[in-house]
């Protein structure tokens, strides 16, 4: 954390230097305060963007979170700090605190190592198995560190598990069985190394589960060949040697899953489903035994399947929405033992003494849940039973895990680890939740924001709570100024800054630093985040993105501004919008569900009849100010949001003059399309139109492949059409919203770096209009490759590529400007107004465009850009960097600017270009993130404050990161640290000080006087 | 205070009286001292104040002239404070600027009281009059090609046109990638 801005400190004493030489000279002229404020501004053109290290957490907040957990292991045994290993879907091992729920140490694995199996060997190390049972991992414990890693060989996919031979024990040392890729393999747990390999795929036998047995060094793998052949292998564990094989046939096939009931009990379902094949292969006999499901269960329609579980004597059964507890007594017989609803979780089985083992099962009940942890081998009694109130924004409880500790009176305990259907992880312990982690937020998909409430009477600032509070805070401020302060006073000043109730009101500010993140994620929850300190203010479970019986695997797309009242309707609330579709088909129907922003309400949720392609927001909105959405759905119709006769007018005024465009990356094609009429045929209503093609531009598939696309921020504003070169020359830039850049690369270049020689690789940039379709600018970067990122802002592109001829990463900008507006340089017409500069301006009038560009080599690969948007857009831009080590950079934009040359004339200096080099610079001081990092940064979002100078910035990921930026430093407002006390004291100072001397100048006078 | 009541407090004690009485030849009851002829500095008194008056003249005429120059000196002062100056956009180079137009504009705001104390009736001011208000006039001008030097005047098409906002499109297109 510690962050010393050396160059910072220089440039702001250069800046007291030179503000006391800026007053004397004033009096020395004379001059009046409008220099001061010109020369103020002057001076502070140049500017570095830095931080200093009392200044972290003023302004930005970050959050760390892990995903939604798949596995837990509980470590609690020895005495100090006790703790829960954890396993995600987003790929995260983390160690949990179990009394508070903070991570102790986490690592986020890459995308594509997906983690299978995670167990805790030799009471020290974390043992992981990810990418389909390929790699073993060991991470020391206590921190994190990774001790070893192995990489698992195998000739095919297969199902893969891990598992941590407790009894056996070869000098100190554990065996690690893993199964995978078609192999079972030994591996010692202290330094990893494989100790032997058994390919049971070369027998063409799937291995379906390893299974120990107790009290001795041998092992069972089970495994189908083919759909009726079952197989059993005894394994001697310290060894690999096969010690037995066991192979029967049953006739009736297996369907590939197996619950393992005790040590040589095996249930598996046949072909049809209908059947339960209880296998079992004692003393190296297998037996099979059939039970009809009709016979256990009366109502045994649907598709039964065998849950994964571990309860001893008893499988689960899965049966449409009922789960079944099916107990397996004597050889071969089963008997059902419980029925249960679709939403209660039973945990794995945990055994509590020698003898004992116990496993919980979590039922919903209104708006409570019901605990139940029970003895696996008597199903009547409980141990503990218990209810607890749960916030239905969590949905239903989708996994539990039991952990139990021994009570002063030496009886059991249970605490239990519940993942619930919104992601997040709670702890229940005695009845109640000790902490809960929202950890859905580590998946989000979508950001926008929404403004707070300008009323007053809604939020109450708490901290300072009276006028004394007040003053006392401002005294230590100032004490702090007048470097009077004690340690003991920075310390309550530093906190005084960060727990300023200033930055986290519920209500509208001056300056829109304080809005509302509004962010959709993955399990379908939308939270609205409060940019202050970065606390959920509402919470949604959208009930259109919930699993139900009609849509079984719905997915959030995006997140629009629905409704912004903004002059009209001001008595309604802002709301978003979310769109969703039921399944992952490109023709699944479309859900839309809208939001109010202040109260998290769904307000309406409408289940489309059409598909979703394209979701366009139009620059319009009706009389209360929603924006008008175009829906294009995979059969190429448009179809408009929302659906009153009044959007349909408006929309119909504009009719002509609205077109889309698709990118086809697959067939490296775009299309522009028009909108031609009102839908015929069953699909009719008045609010479907359909398109017609109007353009189309095909790469050659051979050669060019569409790698990446960008386009301008549709709330971009742009202040200026010119640009003021250091000669008085004017270039008017070529600004449109209907630009597109495209980037395409040679088909073999877009796989991975190394995959193609610098002679076959080639990039290329377009800028294409989407109206026309006519290509503004080509340009071919032989010896380059994707992956491409690219961010388009005014009239610039800037893209991100690697070279392969110089084996660096590059950055290119194309500067378009108009050629055709360039002769308007009469300066009385332009005093009169006698221009066409300003008037509406068609893509068909064919602009000449000019462009520029330039390349620099850069260090970083991207994992995503961004610029920074201001409100009036006359602030200068930063672009924002998210680097590969998860950290984003500011980078100005003047780096990246196609006029730097090697030796700039004096005049291009004042201008402010700086020398051509061939390297962009990576100024320490300018990352953004200063010392966090933000695990697996995906996005980076960028938002203007209603300060021009200031620009909103969050970045997200697997962590949440928030902060302010001031691209030209905050020229239009004083700063944080101002102290408005000495300000105020100065002022009394002198009102007393002009008090006094007048007295005493009125005595002197009289006194003159009577002389 | 002691003063104060003692003057407050007694009333005149004796007075003398300085009004001279000697041109008043009815109070003229002192004789004449031998030699004096009042009568000669009768005759006198016409010229004298004649002469004296066109000398007042002259001189008045003569120091309007020199204030009407006086702006030259300036003048070329302010030309050599600008030369050092030199062209780029400093403090040095703004103050002087400003101050350069400053100072001839509050000259002529105050031609008037300038000339003030050689107004006469027998002075023709117009002259230095119309001397003072050109070289002022220069100086305006200089000051006025100082800051056109410097570059703060408007007269290139980009002072005209860096404030115009971008021009409106008629078209609008939106899309993109499918979603998926």
């Amino acid at each position: 954390m510690i962050l010393i801005e050396t160059k910072g400190r220089s440039v702001s004493s250069h800046w007291h230097k030179q503000r006391g030489r800026v007053i004397c000279h004033i009096q020395l002229f004379m001059a009046t305060r409008v220099f001061l404020l010109i020369l103020l501004l002057l001076s502070s053109a140049t500017s570095i963007f830095s931080l200093y290290e009392d200044q972290v957490g003023l302004m930005d907040w970050h959050q760390q979170y892990i995903g939604k957990v798949k596995h837990a292991v509980f470590h609690t045994q020895k005495t100090g700090r006790k703790r829960v290993l954890v396993s995600t879907e987003e790929n995260v091992i983390a160690s949990l605190d179990l009394r508070h729920g903070e991570i102790f140490w986490r690592h986020v694995l890459g995308t594509n190592d997906a983690i299978d199996g995670i167990d805790i060997a030799l009471g020290k190390y974390v043992i992981t198995l990810s990418s389909d049972g390929s790699i073993l991992r060991a991470w020391n414990l206590p921190d994190g560190q990774m001790v070893w890693e192995s990489f698992l060989r195998g000739p095919k996919h297969s199902k893969s598990s891990l598992m941590v031979l407790k009894t056996l024990k070869v000098d100190k040392d554990r065996v690690i069985i893993v199964s995978g890729k078609g192999c079972v393999h030994g591996v010692s747990s202290i330094d990893g190394e494989v100790l032997w390999t058994k390919d049971l795929a070369a027998e063409s036998v799937e291995v379906q589960q390893v299974i120990p047995l107790h009290d001795s060094d041998k092992i069972y793998a089970v495994g189908f060949s083919g759909l009726t052949q079952f197989h059993a292998y005894e394994i001697n564990a310290m060894n690999g040697e096969l010690l037995k094989h066991e192979t029967a046939d049953f006739s009736g096939g297996f369907v590939g899953e197996l619950a393992l009931v005790s040590s040589e009990t095996l249930v598996a379902l046949d072909t049809t489903r209908s059947i339960l094949v209880t296998v079992s292969f004692r003393n190296g006999k297998i037996n099979f035994h059939q039970t009809y499901i009709s016979s256990l269960v009366k109502d045994s329609t649907g598709i039964a399947m065998i849950l994964p579980s571990t309860l001893t004597g008893m499988f689960t059964l899965k049966i449409n929405t009922l789960k079944l507890i099916i107990r397996v007594t004597g050889e071969d017989q089963l008997e059902l033992v419980e029925k249960f609803d679709h939403a209660t979780v039973v945990s794995d089985v945990l055994s509590i003494s020698e003898d004992k083992e116990a496993f919980a099962v979590v039922q919903h009940g209104g708006i409570k849940i019901h605990l139940q942890v029970k003895l696996s081998d008597d199903w009547n009694s409980d141990l503990v039973k218990e209810s607890i109130e749960m916030d239905q924004q969590r949905g239903l409880v989708h996994k539990v895990f039991i952990n139990n500790y021994i009570r002063t009176d030496r009886s059991h305990g249970f605490r239990a680890l519940i993942v619930m259907e919104d992601h997040s992880l709670l702890l229940l312990q005695q009845g109640k939740i000790v902490w809960n982690r929202e950890d859905a937020l580590a998946s989000i998909i979508d950001v926008t924001t929404s403004e707070l409430p300008v009323d007053k009477a809604v939020s109450v600032a708490k901290g300072e709570h009276n006028l004394i509070d007040w003053l006392k805070g401002h005294i230590l401020k100032l004490k702090g100024t007048l470097m009077l302060a004690s340690p003991e006073d920075v310390v309550a000043i530093q906190a005084i800054r960060l727990k300023s109730s200033e930055k986290s009101k519920l209500t509208r500010d001056h300056n829109g630093f304080r809005k509302l993140l509004i962010v959709l994620t993955k399990a379908g929850k939308i939270f609205a985040l409060h940019s202050g300190d970065g606390r959920v203010v509402w919470s949604l479970l959208l009930p259109s993105l919930r699993k139900s019986k009609v849509c079984d695997c719905p997915t959030g797309l995006n997140l629009y501004q629905w409704q912004v009242p903004h002059h009209h309707a001001m008595d309604q609330n802002p709301s978003v919008l979310v769109v969703g579709k039921c399944g992952y088909s490109s023709n699944a129907p479309a859900v839309l569900s809208f939001v109010d922003t202040y109260t998290g309400k769904e307000l309406n949720s409408l289940d489309l009849g059409h598909s979703v392609a394209q979701i366009i927001p139009l620059p319009f909105t009706d009389s209360t100010e929603q924006r008008l959405h175009l829906l294009v759905d995979a059969d190429r119709r448009v179809h408009l949001y929302p659906r009153t006769p009044e959007a349909r007018t408006i929309f119909q005024q504009e009719f002509s003059n609205i077109y889309w465009y698709s990118v086809e990356a697959d067939n490296s094609i775009i299309k522009g399309h028009v909108i031609k009429r009102t839908c015929i045929g069953e699909v009719a209503d008045d609010f479907c139109f359909e398109s017609g093609d109007l353009w189309s531009i095909v790469f050659p598939l051979e050669s060019e492949k569409i790698i990446a696309t960008g386009s301008r921020k549709s709330n971009e504003v742009v202040h200026t059409q010119a640009k003021v070169t250091s000669d008085q020359d004017v270039m008017y830039k070529y600004i449109s919203k209907n630009l597109l850049f495209v980037a395409t690369v040679s088909p073999k270049a877009s796989v991975g770096i190394g995959s193609a020689d610098p002679e076959e690789a080639s990039l290329f940039a377009y800028l294409i209009d989407t109206v026309t379709g006519r290509i503004l600018h080509r340009m071919t970067h032989h010896g380059a490759q994707g992956p491409v990122h690219a961010v388009f802002s005014e009239n610039w592109v800037v893209y991100h590529y690697f070279n392969l001829r110089a084996h660096r990463f590059e950055m290119s900008v194309i500067e378009i400007y108009d050629q055709s507006r360039a002769e308007n340089k009469d300066v009385w017409k332009l005093v009169v107004g006698k221009h066409n500069l300003t008037a509406p301006v068609s893509s068909y009038s064919r602009p000449e465009v000019v462009t520029k560009s330039q390349s620099y080599f850069f260090t970083h690969s991207v994992k995503a850009m961004a610029v920074t948007l201001t409100a009036k857009g006359i602030t200068s831009k930063q672009l924002l960097i998210g680097t590969i080590g998860d950290q984003v950079l500011a980078l100005d934009k003047r780096f990246v600017d196609p006029r730097r040359t090697v030796n700039p004339s004096q005049a291009e200096k004042e201008e402010g270009i700086i020398p051509l080099t061939d390297f962009l610079p990576i100024i320490p001081q300018s990352y953004v993130t200063h010392a966090l990092k933000v695990e697996g940064l995906r996005s980076i979002v960028t938002v203007p404050a209603k300060l021009e100078s200031t620009t909103l910035v969050f970045a997200y990921g697997m962590d949440l990161f928030f902060t302010q930026l001031a691209p030209s430093r905050t020229y239009d407002s004083l700063t944080e640290d101002f102290s408005y006390a000495l300000l105020l004291i100065t002022i009394i100072a002198l009102v007393a000080a002009i008090f006094v001397t007048w007295i005493l100048s009125e005595r002197k006078e009289l006194q003159d006087k009577w002389r | 205070m002691e003063k104060g009541k003692a003057v407050m407090g007694s009333g005149r004690r004796w007075a003398v009286d300085f009004t001279d009485n000697s041109t008043t030849p009815s109070s003229r009851d002192i004789p004449d001292p031998p030699g004096f002829t009042r009568a000669s500095q009768d005759q006198d008194d016409s010229t004298t104040s004649r002469q004296k008056k066109d000398a007042e003249a002259n001189w008045k005429a003569q120091k309007a002239w020199e204030v009407a120059q006086a702006p030259f000196k300036n003048l070329l002062m302010m030309g050599f404070m600008m030369w050092m100056a030199g062209s780029t956009v400093h403090l040095f180079s703004i103050g002087i600027t400003f101050s350069a137009l400053w100072q001839p504009i509050s000259a002529l705001q105050g031609v008037g009281k300038v000339f003030e104390p050689y107004k006469d009736s027998k002075v023709d001011l117009l002259g230095p009059k119309l001397l003072f208000i050109a070289l002022n006039l220069g100086g305006l001008a200089l000051g006025v090609w100082k800051l056109n030097t410097l570059g703060l005047l408007p007269t290139h098409a980009s002072d005209w046109v860096s404030s115009l906002p971008p021009a409106q499109e008629v078209e609008y297109s939106g899309g993109g990638i499918p979603l998926h």
